[in-house]
């Protein structure tokens, strides 16, 4: 019936009209909390995130060593049986150059956010992190960045470590391991 | 796949896309509602039951809205059901509407979508961090934008595409929204390649126009079995194919060049329909589009195309409005707006409108028997299909 409507309901505002007082506005702010209990397959990986070592879970139906670690596998819905310890050192499977904080404000200087695949967890197993060391700017950035492009672990200082994913600050250029 | 009742669609309804509404998420329900009604010819009270599509409760800050919009959308003492899959709710709620009709439990069904994000302030977009893992992702300071950039990067990656090609689905789709009286304020537009490669980088490589905005609106339609049906219109759209798939979270565990979840979703509409070769067989298309990359990334999906090959289709000049295969002839999220539950549920509408030959500017050039809708969401995850007939 699209064709044979000519007016649409709804009224769009502007900020002047909120502003000028002429649409009034209730506002409401929430302060929740939330304290999550790690679980068990997460509670070893962040307790080896302390000792600078990374923990994944090996899958006897599909022989799968799966990082982030979890105590079942969903391909095969049994459980997993063995902690494998795999490297902190791996490969990008993807990366961006990111503009934008967590709250849609602008940042000056980029992060790149990334997926790397670590050494000795099964292909395609990737974890989300962040690369540094690889520039502030978008050129020198995609410069140096590329997908493949082999980078290690930097860790935060071992006393400093709180069993958190940002116990690895980032992921860095591994030297010497162009290929 | 055995049901009781054919299902025919029998009207749509939309509200104006907008940045920022006046009218309450209630009021936006009812206004949608209520002209899908009037496009049927049916009242308020043959509605047997009501469907309701709206995303993440965050965005209206209204626990359970589902509850709180069924007022809007004539749920009152009906029954009444929400659908919720993210992205892909819009989709969804339509595969749900089908299903109460095709089991024979009613005759006449309501579907409606909401979403009213300007609520949220100062942006959405911080709502939406809730859904990246709280362990391993929220601590490294995400955006939502950020799982976006890391998929089109690596779907470029794969295939070699450049982004220039990618920002072509940018083009077509806001300047195919030009003609929809829906579009939101300054959403459509005659844009060139440069400009959209070469507007403000959000996360690389997703540039402010290859992103779909924050939207307010609403959407209906109007859903029947082929015994009413018959007796209130001349022309029917039937629903020919539904189909629905999810993957895994671990999303970081998945290739993303491929959304394979997608596939799964179609080849279950595919077989329900009979449709045995889609790039033959469907005749117009609305993929989801809330990036310009998704577009190309679902018709590969969609089987519409071989991997990789939806870039040289998009080049070629087919998919748009006078193509061979238009896509996204309404605009799309990009071109149109994204109020994300009503923009699926639009593209719904809007096949309906084109099978019937309603869609006046949008209209596209070739004949159309079959098209098909889907939308996608919840992590990047569900992919929702429903192909329509005449
Ligand atoms: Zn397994």
């Amino acid at each position: 019936m699209s064709v044979h409507i000519h007016d649409y309901p709804g009224v769009p505002l502007k900020d002047r009209d909120i502003g000028d007082g002429r649409v009034l506005t209730t506002e409401w702010h929430v302060k929740a909390q939330y304290a999550w209990d790690t679980g068990a397959a997460l509670s070893k990986f962040f307790r080896g995130l302390k000792e600078g070592k990374i923990y994944g879970r090996w899958c006897p139906g599909c022989d799968r060593v799966m990082v982030p670690p979890r105590m079942f596998c969903e391909w095969c819905f049994r459980p997993t049986v063995r902690w494998v310890e795999v490297g902190d050192t791996g490969r990008v499977n993807t990366f961006s150059v990111s503009y934008v904080n967590w709250d849609a404000s602008r940042s000056a200087v980029p992060r790149v956010p990334a997926v790397v695949e670590l050494d000795g967890a099964s292909p395609g197993m990737g974890i989300m992190h962040l690369l540094g060391g690889v520039g502030d700017t978008l050129e020198e950035i995609l410069g140096r960045v590329k997908v493949g492009m082999p980078v290690q672990a930097v860790w935060k200082p071992p006393a400093e470590r709180q069993g958190a994913i940002t116990d690895i600050l980032y992921f860095a250029p591994r030297p010497g391991g162009e290929e | 796949m055995g049901y009781q009742n054919r299902v025919a669609v029998v009207g749509a309804g939309l509200t104006r896309f907008m940045r920022r509404a006046q009218e309450t998420g209630k009021e936006l329900c009812f206004e949608a509602a209520r002209m899908a009604l009037d496009a049927a010819g049916l009242r308020p009270r043959d509605v047997e039951a009501v469907v309701m599509a709206t995303a993440p409760d965050v965005f209206d800050g209204v626990h359970m809205k589902g509850e709180y919009l069924a007022d809007g959308a004539g749920g009152f003492r009906k029954p009444y059901m929400r659908s919720f899959v993210g992205g892909g709710s819009g989709v969804f709620a339509a595969i749900h509407g089908w299903y109460h009709v095709a089991s024979g439990h009613f005759d006449t069904v309501l579907v409606v979508a909401e979403e009213k994000m300007s609520s949220c302030l100062p942006h959405p977009q911080a709502a939406f961090n809730g859904i990246y893992d709280q362990f391993l992702e929220r601590p490294l300071g995400v955006n939502l934008l950020w799982i976006f950039a890391l998929e089109m990067n690596r779907y470029m990656q794969v295939h070699k595409i450049p982004q220039e090609t990618i920002a072509l689905v940018s083009a077509k789709n806001k300047k195919n929204g030009l003609d929809h009286p829906c579009a939101q304020d300054g959403i459509p537009g005659d844009y060139t390649v440069e400009e959209i490669v070469g507007s403000e980088v959000m996360v690389w490589p997703v540039t402010r126009l290859m992103v779909s905005p924050v939207t307010d609106a609403a959407a209906a339609m109007v859903m029947v079995s082929e015994r009413v049906a018959k007796r209130i219109t001349d022309k029917p759209v039937w629903v020919k194919g539904v189909g629905w798939h999810l993957d895994s979270s671990y999303w970081t565990n998945r290739d993303l060049y491929y959304p394979k979840y997608v596939e799964y979703a179609a080849r279950m509409a595919y077989d329900m329909a009979g449709i045995t070769d889609p790039r033959r067989e469907i005749d117009v298309v609305e993929a989801y589009d809330p990036f310009a990359y998704k577009e190309l990334h679902h018709m590969e999906g969609l089987l519409l195309c071989d991997k990789g090959e939806a870039p040289r289709l998009l080049d070629k000049g087919v998919t748009q409005r006078n193509g061979e295969l238009p896509v996204c002839p309404s605009g799309g999220l990009l071109g149109v707006g994204n109020p994300i539950a009503a923009a699926g549920l639009m593209k719904v509408a809007e096949i309906f409108w084109q099978l019937r030959g309603e869609a006046g500017a949008r209209q596209v050039s070739r004949p159309v028997r079959t098209g098909l809708a889907q939308a996608w969401g919840d992590l990047m995850q569900v992919g929702t299909v429903v192909v329509l007939g005449v």
